[in-house]
C-alpha cells in the first residue's frame, strides 16, 4: 500500500478486525519492522530513525494502558517522566492532561477505578503530553459507552482544528464518517482511499435501490439473478440492490419484482453510505485475485 | 536517565499498593525461612536407648550418663537379657542398644582397648548413619575422660570437624534456604512484574515512547533488586537470630555475594519474561528454570559428589551452586572476597549470560 496523510488531517482506516489497521500503525510507529517498503513520519524515516519518530508521535490504543495501581497524577507524571519533561512544562501539560481528561480535582484517584470513558479520556491526555504534531489512535473507541464516543471525537476534531495530525482506526462506520479522508483496508492491503464523497462517487453510476419486502432473503437470492442487478447487500431487513444502469429507477424495479409474483413494500432510492462503500470495495477486492 | 527514574518510581509507587508483590518480596521470604527451618532439620534427638550394663560400675554408669548428657538418646530401659532387648528393639520402643560388657571397668583400669556393643536400627539408613556419628563422637569423648593418661592412648583417628564442629544440619541449610527464597523473590517478583506489563498493554505504550529497551529494564529491576538484596539480608539476620547461624565473615563481602547471585537472578526473572505472554506461564517457567534447578541441582540438600555424572556437569550452570559455596564460605569459614574468586567469577558470568540471552531476545521483538 502506499498512501500520503496531510498535516491536520484526521486520517481514518477502516477495516474489519484483522485487515490490518493495527499493524499499519504499529509500523508506521516504528514498533514493528516492516519486510519491505519504506515510510516517513513528518520528514523521518521510520526505519532509519525510530527514536525520532517516537518523540514526534503520540500513541494511544483500545487497551487505554494505564498503570491501575498508580493515581492519575502518577500516571501522567510516569508518562511525562518518560518523554522528559520537567518544570514549568511539566506542570503545563499536566494541567493540559487533566484537562482533556476532564478529570481535574480527581487526581489521586486510582486509575484502577476510573471507568472506560475517563480511562480513555486519561489515556488520550497521557498521549499528548510531550505536544506530539501527530497522533495515533488505534481503536481509540473500543469498550467506550456512545455518550463518550461521541464525546472523544469532540475531543479529536478540536485536535485536529488545532493542527494536530490524527490516524485513526476504527471498524465503525460512523467513525469514518467523521475523518477527512478514509482508507479502506482489507486482507492486508489498501482496498481504496478518499474522502468520504469521492469513495460513495463510485456509485454515481450505479444508483443503489433500498427494497423492503415481507420476505428479504428470498427477493435477495432472486434479484441476484438479474440482469439489471449488479449486486445485492442486506440491510437489517431492507436489501440495497446496486443497479447497473445509471437510469434505473425505483418504478421500474418495483414492476419487475412484482411482475415475478413476488412481494414488495416499497422500493425507493438511497444515498450511499459508508457501509456500501465498504462492502463494495471488499467484494471487489475479493473478486480479484491479488 | 530522568527515565530511568521516571520508570523506578512508578515502579516503587506500584509495588507499595500491590499487595501480591510486597507478599512474596517480604513476607514469604520470613515465612519460608521459618517454615523450611524448623521442617527441614537433618539432625536427629532424642533417640531412645537401652543399656544393658553387665558391668555395673561407676565407669560404665558414667558412659551411659554420656549418652543421656548429649541430649541426643533419651534412655528409656535397663535390660538385662538379650532377649528383653531384643522384644524391645521389635517393638521399635528403642532404637539404640548400648551393651557395656562386664571387664569394661577392669579393663580401663589396666589400660587395655576396652569395647562396647552398640546396636542399631538400620530400617531408615540415613538415620542410623547419623546416628552412628553420634555414638563415635559421645565414644571418642568419653575414652578421654574415661580413660587413663594420654601416654596410654590408643593410636587411632581423632576427627576434628571444622566450622560446623557438631555437624548441625542447620548450618549447612540454612545457606541454601536462603538462596531458595532469594531465587523466588528475584526470580518470580521480576518475571511478574514485566509480563504483567505486557498483560495489560502498558509495555507496549512505553515502546511507543522514546526510551530505550535497556533504560526501562533497568528502571525496572533496580527497584527489585534493592527490595531482593534487603529481603536476603534480613532473611540472613533472622538466620542468625532463630538457629544461630554464625557470621564469620565481613558484611561487606556478603553483601557483594548475595548481590552478585541477585543480578543473575533479576536476570533470570528478566529471561523469563521474554519467554511469557501470561503471569501464569512465566510463573510455571520460573518453577522449571529457577526453583528446580535451586532446589535440587545446588547442593542445597542433595550432595552434588553423590550425583551421577551427567547431573553433575548440569549443575555446573546452575547459579545457586556457586552462591552457596560462597555463602558457607563467608558465614561459616569466614572468607573474604578473594579467597572466593572461583565461585564469584561464575556468578557474574551466570549473571552476564542471562542478561545478555534476555537484550537479544528483547531486541528481536
Amino acid at each position: 500500500m502506499s498512501f500520503d496523510v496531510r498535516r491536520g488531517e484526521v486520517f481514518g482506516f477502516l477495516g474489519s478486525n484483522g485487515a490490518g489497521k493495527s499493524t499499519t500503525i504499529r509500523m508506521l510507529c516504528g514498533l514493528l519492522t516492516p519486510s519491505s517498503g519504506r515510510a516517513e513520519v513528518d520528514g523521518l524515516d521510520v526505519g532509519n530513525d525510530p527514536e525520532g519518530v517516537k518523540r514526534r508521535i503520540g500513541y494511544m490504543s483500545q487497551r487505554f494502558s494505564l498503570y491501575e495501581l498508580l493515581t492519575v497524577d502518577q500516571n501522567i507524571r510516569f508518562y511525562a517522566g518518560l518523554y522528559g519533561l520537567s518544570g514549568d512544562r511539566l506542570e503545563r501539560r499536566r494541567a493540559f492532561a487533566l484537562e482533556i481528561g476532564g478529570l481535574v480535582g480527581r487526581e489521586t484517584e486510582l486509575a484502577r477505578t476510573l471507568s472506560g470513558g475517563w480511562r480513555q479520556r486519561l489515556a488520550l491526555g497521557c498521549a499528548l503530553l510531550h505536544e506530539p504534531p501527530i497522533l495515533f489512535l488505534d481503536e481509540p473507541t473500543g469498550g467506550v459507552d456512545p455518550v463518550s464516543r461521541r464525546e472523544f471525537w469532540r475531543l479529536i476534531d478540536d485536535l485536529s482544528r488545532a493542527g494536530t495530525t490524527v490516524l485513526v482506526t476504527t471498524h465503525y462506520l460512523d467513525e469514518a464518517e467523521r475523518c477527512d479522508r478514509v482508507a479502506i483496508m482489507h486482507a492486508g492491503r489498501l482496498a481504496a482511499l478518499g474522502t468520504t464523497a469521492e469513495l460513495k462517487s463510485a456509485f454515481d453510476a450505479r444508483p443503489i435501490l433500498e427494497v423492503r419486502s415481507p420476505d428479504p432473503v428470498s427477493l435477495m437470492a432472486w434479484l441476484d439473478t438479474q440482469p439489471s442487478v449488479e449486486k445485492t447487500s442486506l440491510f437489517g431487513t431492507a436489501v440495497h440492490a446496486v443497479m447497473r444502469n445509471a437510469a434505473a429507477t425505483p418504478a421500474g424495479l418495483r414492476q419487475a419484482i412484482e411482475a415475478d409474483g413476488r412481494q414488495v413494500t416499497s422500493v425507493v432510492p438511497v444515498m450511499p453510505s459508508l457501509e456500501d462503500v465498504f462492502l463494495d470495495v471488499v467484494d471487489r477486492l475479493d473478486r480479484v485475485p491479488a | 536517565m530522568t527515565n530511568v527514574w521516571a520508570v523506578a518510581l512508578k515502579e516503587l509507587r506500584q509495588i507499595r499498593r500491590d499487595r501480591r508483590t510486597l507478599l512474596i518480596l517480604l513476607f514469604i521470604p520470613g515465612f519460608f525461612l521459618f517454615l523450611y527451618g524448623y521442617a527441614l532439620n537433618f539432625d536427629i534427638r532424642h533417640v531412645p536407648l537401652a543399656v544393658q550394663d553387665r558391668d555395673q560400675s561407676p565407669e560404665s554408669r558414667a558412659l551411659a550418663a554420656s549418652f543421656v548428657q548429649s541430649t541426643y538418646f533419651d534412655l528409656v530401659a535397663a535390660v538385662t537379657t538379650d532377649a528383653e532387648a531384643v522384644a524391645l528393639m521389635d517393638r521399635d520402643d528403642i532404637r539404640a542398644l548400648l551393651v557395656v560388657p562386664e571387664d569394661f571397668s577392669r579393663r580401663l583400669k589396666r589400660g587395655e582397648a576396652a569395647e562396647v556393643q552398640v546396636i542399631l536400627n538400620g530400617d531408615n539408613a540415613n538415620t542410623a548413619t547419623t546416628v552412628m556419628g553420634y555414638v563415635n563422637a559421645i565414644l571418642a569423648d568419653a575414652s578421654v575422660r574415661l580413660g587413663p593418661t594420654s601416654s596410654q592412648a590408643l593410636v587411632g583417628a581423632a576427627p576434628r570437624i571444622w566450622y560446623n564442629p557438631e555437624l548441625r544440619s542447620t548450618l549447612f541449610l540454612v545457606p541454601g534456604l536462603i538462596a531458595y527464597i532469594a531465587t523466588i523473590t528475584a526470580v518470580v517478583s521480576t518475571a511478574l512484574s514485566i509480563v504483567r506489563e505486557k498483560e495489560l498493554g502498558t509495555m507496549e505504550q512505553v515502546r511507543m515512547a522514546p526510551i530505550s529497551t535497556t533504560a526501562f529494564v533497568l528502571g525496572k529491576t533496580l527497584p527489585y533488586l534493592i527490595l531482593s538484596q534487603a529481603s536476603a539480608m534480613i532473611v540472613i539476620v533472622a538466620a542468625m537470630l532463630l538457629f544461630g547461624l554464625p557470621m564469620r565473615g565481613d558484611w561487606f563481602s556478603l553483601s557483594v555475594v548475595v548481590a552478585l547471585f541477585l543480578v543473575g537472578a533479576l536476570g533470570t526473572g528478566l529471561l523469563v519474561s521474554t519467554m511469557s505472554d501470561t503471569q501464569q506461564i512465566a510463573l510455571q517457567t520460573a518453577l522449571l528454570i529457577a526453583f528446580l534447578p535451586t532446589f535440587m541441582l545446588s547442593g542445597f540438600i542433595f550432595p552434588i559428589a553423590s550425583m551421577p555424572a551427567p547431573l553433575q556437569y548440569i549443575t555446573a550452570i546452575v547459579p545457586a551452586r556457586y552462591f552457596l559455596i560462597a555463602l558457607r564460605g563467608v558465614v561459616l569459614k569466614g572468607l573474604d572476597l578473594g579467597a572466593l574468586w572461583q565461585p564469584l567469577l561464575a556468578l557474574v558470568a551466570f549473571a552476564v549470560a542471562v542478561l545478555g540471552l534476555s537484550a537479544v531476545r528483547l531486541a528481536r521483538r
